[in-house]
């Protein structure tokens, strides 16, 4: 095979293991909507506080150090110890419960029956509450995230593709391990949400207030389950981008990225998640190693930019929106006069 | 059921105005009266969507004190909307397998680890649901998203729905409103077969007087949020009161 077309593959793939990282985070966008019809705005943020919160755990590190250190003249930093990784991220799965609860508790009760905008407002208002809270909880420097998980190139499919075309491909083992636990998250979700019985009460919330309550369904509750779970997905979300560019604050701006990818999938549908994060992923990859290159765009147009991946995934999610404004998969909303 | 010198305010609007009345077990209670009465305020007290600013609910001869909506249902009163409240997204059968959310029993975890005995769990409730899908003569629509329906027949699910809770007492808020008369008469027949064959208690507001009268044991006639009359149709339909409020009285 040509150079040009192998190269294009590896693009290829490496774009699609981006664009399930975009799905990780536009996920957690998805379930919340679908729920209760807010887009939460504090989607990002939360991935980036179980990030915070998860390194902080782990290496031991005393919650608001500087507030304590200021205040009482101590010079407290952490506890001396290291939490094994499954047990820091059982506890922060646990810590984000509770702040699911009380966020419901704090500002959910009180908007209900509000305009959607309004909650949206208050999710604002939640995500720099919350990236304020992290900052002086645990620190504003950038952290370094590590919980066992396999990093660096793959050596084994370099090899192997390095026999069979005669030019080994760079993925990322962080990334492979990132897809499992994506279609392992999204075939949780898709059962919970299909077959248990919360699941139905959660889809039936979505759908209608009054004739939830009518068949005896706690709206309260099923607020708590979701941001649970929303908040568990911010988790894995977090650990992921953690482990691959540092916990950093910066991370609440990968929120901005799940956009488009909403955009192009709908903000109604899971595999519109799925999917749309994976367009966007190769889209990019695919259409910077085009544009870049002198021997393709250069040969063919007679010029090449660079940089297309900071606006690529936002001039598509503006054409969809103009042509299709529902997403590919996303409920076309027609209402009757 | 009985509910004792209720008042419901609305800041200075005053929806209902000390009304009293009962509802016998296994009977059928039909509330009338014209438009803005307080007929579908008075069910939404029942079911604890308001909360009334005085007097008192018993049920089951228990004091009932605030509750939610939700606690309500699970008491085991079951309700229809007059402007349909069913869930657009989802098949007819989810829909009336949310009826029975208030029945099943097994919690997250167990659903999540013990497969076979949530799958039996669900399979005794699909049977249930089916049970109600033959009486209500809706099988060949089982698989339809219910925003696909016709009107008729999305009253139908929702009746299904509440149907599936087995409630003591059903509530339904104008089941035949909009309905051709093929439709209404589905519908009365229902009814009728349901208070029969399952001896169920069932309040209902109608508009249709011929519907009314022929369906429910007593009635209750309300007007400007007050009870002006109580009792079979037949002394109803000679109360000097109704009449007035129905037809009207020439001033002279």
């Amino acid at each position: 095979m040509p150079d040009q077309v192998l190269y294009a593959i590896e693009v290829t793939l490496n774009g699609l293991m981006t664009g399930v990282m975009y799905s990780l985070v536009a996920l957690g966008f998805v379930l919340i909507f679908k729920a209760s019809g807010v887009f939460n705005y504090a989607q990002g943020v939360l991935a980036l506080f179980a990030a915070l919160t998860l390194v902080g755990l782990q290496n031991g590190q005393v919650p608001f150090a500087h507030v304590i250190n200021a205040t009482f003249g101590t010079n407290l930093s952490t506890f001396g110890w290291h939490l094994p990784a499954l047990l820091a991220i059982l506890l922060t799965a646990g810590i984000m419960v509770i702040l699911a609860i009380i966020i419901e508790r704090l500002v959910l009760k009180h908007l209900v029956s509000q305009a959607p905008i309004i909650l949206f407002m208050a999710t604002i208002g939640l995500a720099y509450f919350l990236e304020g809270l992290g900052d002086v909880m645990w620190g504003a420097d950038i952290k370094k995230l590590d919980v066992g998980l396999p990093q660096g190139i793959s050596d084994t499919i370099e090899r192997v593709t390095d026999g069979w075309f005669g030019y080994g491909f760079f993925i990322d083992n962080l990334d492979i391990v990132a897809t499992v636990v994506a279609v392992l998250l999204v075939a949780a979700l898709t059962i919970f949400s299909q077959y248990s019985k919360q699941g139905r009460a959660l889809r039936a919330v979505a759908d209608d207030h009054q004739a939830a309550l009518s068949v005896g369904i706690s709206l309260r509750f099923i607020w708590v389950l979701v941001w649970s779970i929303a908040g568990f997905v911010a988790l894995v979300a977090g650990i992921m981008w953690g482990t691959k560019s540092g916990v950093q604050f910066s991370l609440s701006l990968i929120a901005l990225k799940a956009l488009p990818v909403l955009m192009l999938g709908g903000f109604t549908s899971i595999p519109g998640a799925i999917i749309g994060g994976l367009i966007i992923g190769v889209g990019e990859k695919l259409f910077e190693f085009i544009m870049s290159s002198p021997d393709l765009a250069g040969a063919w147009f007679g010029f090449t930019i660079g940089a297309t991946e900071n606006w690529f995934a936002y001039v598509l999610a503006l054409l969809f929106l103009v042509f299709r404004p529902q997403g590919l998969f996303g409920e076309k909303i027609i209402e009757r006069v | 059921m009985e509910l004792r010198n209720i008042t419901l305010r609305f800041g200075g609007v005053v929806a209902i105005k000390d009304i009293s009345f009962d509802i016998r077990d296994g009977e059928i209670r039909a509330i009338i009266g014209p438009n803005g009465a307080g007929k579908s305020s008075m069910l939404n007290v029942i079911s604890g969507f308001y909360i009334p600013t005085e007097g008192e609910v018993y049920f089951k001869k228990i004091k009932r004190g605030p509750m939610k909506p939700y606690e309500v249902a699970r008491l085991g009163i079951a309700r229809t909307f007059q402007n349909i409240a069913l869930f657009d997204g989802m098949s007819v059968l989810d829909n009336i397998m949310t009826g029975r959310l208030t029945m099943m029993k097994s919690g997250l975890l167990s659903q999540a680890f013990w497969y076979g005995a949530a799958a039996r769990e669900e399979f005794a409730h699909r049977e249930k649901v089916e049970r109600i899908i033959d009486f209500l003569e809706i099988q060949n629509i089982r698989k339809t998203p219910v925003g696909r329906l016709p009107y008729g027949l999305k009253k139908r699910v929702e009746l299904a729905r509440a149907l599936a809770a087995e409630p003591k007492l059903l509530l339904l808020d104008e089941p035949m409103a909009g309905m051709n008369v093929e439709e209404k008469e589905d519908m009365s027949r229902f009814i009728l077969d349901l208070n029969d064959e399952f001896s169920t208690t069932i309040c209902l507001i109608e508009h249709d007087m011929g519907v009314v009268m022929d369906l429910s044991d007593r009635v209750v006639v309300m007007d400007y949020g007050r009870k002006i009359g109580d009792g079979t149709p037949d002394e109803v339909r000679n109360n000097q009161d109704v009449i007035d409020a129905y037809l009207g009285v020439a001033h002279d």
